[in-house]
């Protein structure tokens, strides 16, 4: 079985985003990019599944600008084993939305013929959490999405699943699109020796308009906004005030 | 000239930096305030190192290390550089290069150990009557038969205490020089546990808390002959030609630290309001980081650029001593001036900038002080033209 997965180039996640001054989104020049973490994890799951035996190929995609390149080589430093690059954009500051980000993925879906799509749940930049449905939709294969256990049984996979209050374990055949969560797994550290070796693995690039998707936005940003600062706290004289307070007026207990 | 990084060494970079954020960081504190790194802990750490195949990267391939090209190491140098000294040196340790000059009996005996991290190497050079002046040293060894004799003692012994064998520079004899008479020396490998070899506890020091030294006493100490490193009498060539690269280790873990400092600085002085505004507005704070980065770039392109010119062939010792003492003395300034914007924060050990500026200090002295740093530089000068 071959797995792809998708991995999306984010602001480092330790990054103090500054927004930029005329409100059209967060200032990207000369910023610290990462692998989003969740396809991190959708990466190392995927090694993982290849080191027992389950998968032969480990696929990275990512979709973007030129220097998605780097998250592709990370990916393979991880341990995939070869990569695709999709230009699809040249300015940093243009995010591929999810529709268009599916579209493509199903055309290089329908090229690779992958057994099993693994995605984030979700890119820490614009969270949208619509790529994986969207996708599976498209292809019009089952999906599993917030995954924090997946178990491949002959045809189909056996997917935990993170939802409000507890975990759900799903039954979907294969192929499907699964989406992953935090807890998954821990992903490893790039290792210096593989390193040394992922620039011997192939990297294919192509672009948007070679997969003949158009990936004109479809939406406006009306106004992107820092989140309000902190207000000040106030001190309580008593337990019994503070109890009073969570009652009445936080509502919390 | 390019002055970009490739795509593998900012892979090394990424890697190495979230190692040390992720697994040595929490730890440091620990160490820092006890003074001691535990063995299981080193243990754990250690497997982590070993998956990530960080341990021991400065080594060739062949014999199991990363085989990176001078300027990778030392970019992988300098994030490691930016943890607890004890804490890097111990977990994900670089086994000294010149057990790269063993015969292949030496090599498996020692060097493999280490690679495995079953064991740690430690140099011993220095002595309390011979410190830059090392050819005038006074330990010595003597034939007898097919073995060596070993007298002496040697002080300031990088992490011995947990040293399988130490490799021990010893007077063998003496050669008339133009500016007098000088020592010649060999080195012997030494396994502790060796009778008439001992290890006592050495001195408390000001930096590098965790990081131990020892004082090594040779007292009739037999070896035999098997475990001279080298050739008799080529002890200093050995070093020269396996340990010319430490002073750009010395360099590169200062400027991790420097640029760790600097970054505490840089945040603290757009987050620390005094008088109504950020405390970076005022220029006492400004032009303060303005002179730390510069400082930390130029230092940075110094010790670069001499890690490329050693694999090119072309580095001078000028060169790698320039590197040395310019990125030790930067260390110094920005560790002071980072504690200076913080005010009286930067002295608590809550940040790490009070242990960044006490471990600064002994940068300037090992290794080479700073005055034998700037011997070497104006010596190559000098002579150049006849001096
Ligand atoms: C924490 C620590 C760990 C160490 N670990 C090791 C180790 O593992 N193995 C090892 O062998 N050694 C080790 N050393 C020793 C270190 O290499 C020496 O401290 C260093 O070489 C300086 O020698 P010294 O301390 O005897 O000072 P000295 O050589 O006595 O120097 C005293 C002062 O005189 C100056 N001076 C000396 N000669 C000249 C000159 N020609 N021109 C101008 N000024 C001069 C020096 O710059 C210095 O300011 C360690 C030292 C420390 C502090
Ligand atoms: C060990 C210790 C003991 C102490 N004991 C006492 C005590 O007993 N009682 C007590 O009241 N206090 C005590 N202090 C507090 C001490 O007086 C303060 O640390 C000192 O006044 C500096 O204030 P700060 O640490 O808040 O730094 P900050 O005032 O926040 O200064 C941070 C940096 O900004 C710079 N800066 C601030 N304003 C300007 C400006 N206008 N222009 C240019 N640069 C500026 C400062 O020079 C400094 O570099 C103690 C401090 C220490 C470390």
């Amino acid at each position: 079985m071959k797995v792809l997965v998708p991995v999306k180039r984010v602001i480092d996640y330790n990054v103090k985003v500054r927004v930029k001054a005329d409100g059209s989104g967060v200032d990207l020049a000369n910023v610290k990019m990462s692998m989003n973490p969740f396809d991190e994890i959708a990466v190392e799951e995927a090694i993982r599944l290849k080191e027992k035996g389950a998968a032969e190929e480990v696929v990275v995609v990512s979709i973007g600008v030129k220097q998605a390149q780097e998250t592709l080589r990370t990916a393979l430093a991880m341990g995939a084993d070869r990569a695709i690059l999709v230009v699809a954009a040249d300015d940093v500051h243009q995010d591929i939305e999810p529709l268009a980000v599916a579209k493509i993925l199903k055309a290089v879906i329908d090229e690779e013929q992958p057994g099993l799509v693994l995605a984030g749940k979700q890119a820490i930049d614009n969270d949208m959490n619509a790529t994986g449905q969207m996708l599976s939709a498209l292809l019009g294969w089952s999906q599993a999405t917030f995954a924090s256990k997946l178990e491949i049984e002959g045809d189909s996979a056996s997917v935990t699943r993170e939802v409000d209050g507890g975990l759900q374990t799903i039954k979907v055949k294969m192929p499907c699109v699964v989406t992953v969560d935090l807890r998954l797994n821990e992903p490893r550290y790039a290792s210096l020796p593989n390193i040394m070796k992922a620039k011997k693995k192939p990297l294919d690039e192509k672009t948007a308009a070679d997969l003949g998707v158009d990936v004109t936005p479809r939406l406006t940003v009306v106004k992107t906004t820092e989140p309000e600062g902190r207000k000040a706290g106030i001190k309580v004289e008593s337990v019994d005030e503070l109890i009073k307070k969570l009652k009445d007026e936080a509502g919390v207990i | 000239m390019n002055f970009g990084l490739t795509e593998e060494q900012s892979l090394i970079v990424q890697t190495t930096r979230a190692f040390v954020e992720k697994e040595l960081y929490p730890h440091e504190a620990e160490v820092e305030r006890t003074g001691h790194l535990r063995m299981d802990l080193v243990r754990e750490i250690q497997a982590k190192a070993m998956d990530a195949g960080l341990y021991a990267a400065n080594m060739p391939e062949e014999v199991g290390g990363a085989g990176l090209d001078t300027l990778s190491w030392l970019l992988y140098e300098r994030e490691l550089g930016r943890a607890n000294y004890a804490l890097h040196w111990t977990c994900v340790a670089r086994p000294s290069n010149i057990l790269l000059a063993g015969t292949p009996e030496q090599r498996e005996k020692y060097l493999v150990p280490c690679m495995k991290g079953e064991t740690w190497d430690c140099l011993a050079m220095t002595e309390p009557g011979a410190g830059s002046d090392l050819r005038g040293m006074s330990a010595s060894a003597r034939p007898d038969g097919d073995d060596w004799i070993l007298n002496g003692t040697k002080h300031f012994i990088s992490h011995a205490d947990i040293a399988g064998f130490t490799i021990a520079f010893m007077a063998t004899g003496e050669e008339e020089t133009p500016r007098g008479k000088k020592k010649l020396i060999t080195a012997f490998l030494v396994d502790k546990g060796t009778p008439g070899f001992t290890v006592r506890e050495g001195y408390r020091n000001v930096s590098h808390r965790g990081y131990t030294n020892s004082i090594l006493e040779f007292d009739d100490c037999r070896v035999p002959a098997s475990q001279i490193l080298g050739e008799v009498h080529k002890g200093f060539e050995v070093a020269n030609t396996w340990l010319g690269a430490t002073r750009l280790q010395v360099a590169a873990t200062s400027l991790g630290r420097a640029d760790r400092a600097l970054s505490h600085a840089v945040d603290y002085a757009a987050q620390r309001r005094q008088f109504g505004q950020q405390i970076g507005k005022f220029q006492g704070v400004s032009f303060h980081l303005a002179d730390m980065a510069t400082e930390l770039r130029a230092a940075e392109l110094l010790t670069w650029a001499a890690g490329w010119k050693f694999d090119e062939g072309t580095v001078t010792e000028a060169d790698m001593s320039m590197a040395k003492l310019k990125a030790t003395e930067a260390l110094a300034f920005i560790a002071d001036a980072a504690i200076q914007i913080h005010g009286g924060m930067g002295l608590m050990d809550e940040l790490p900038l009070e242990r960044i500026w006490r471990d600064a200090r002994v940068e300037r002295i090992w290794e080479g002080t700073s005055e034998i740093q700037r011997h070497i530089i104006s010596r190559e000068m000098l002579r150049a033209v006849g001096g």
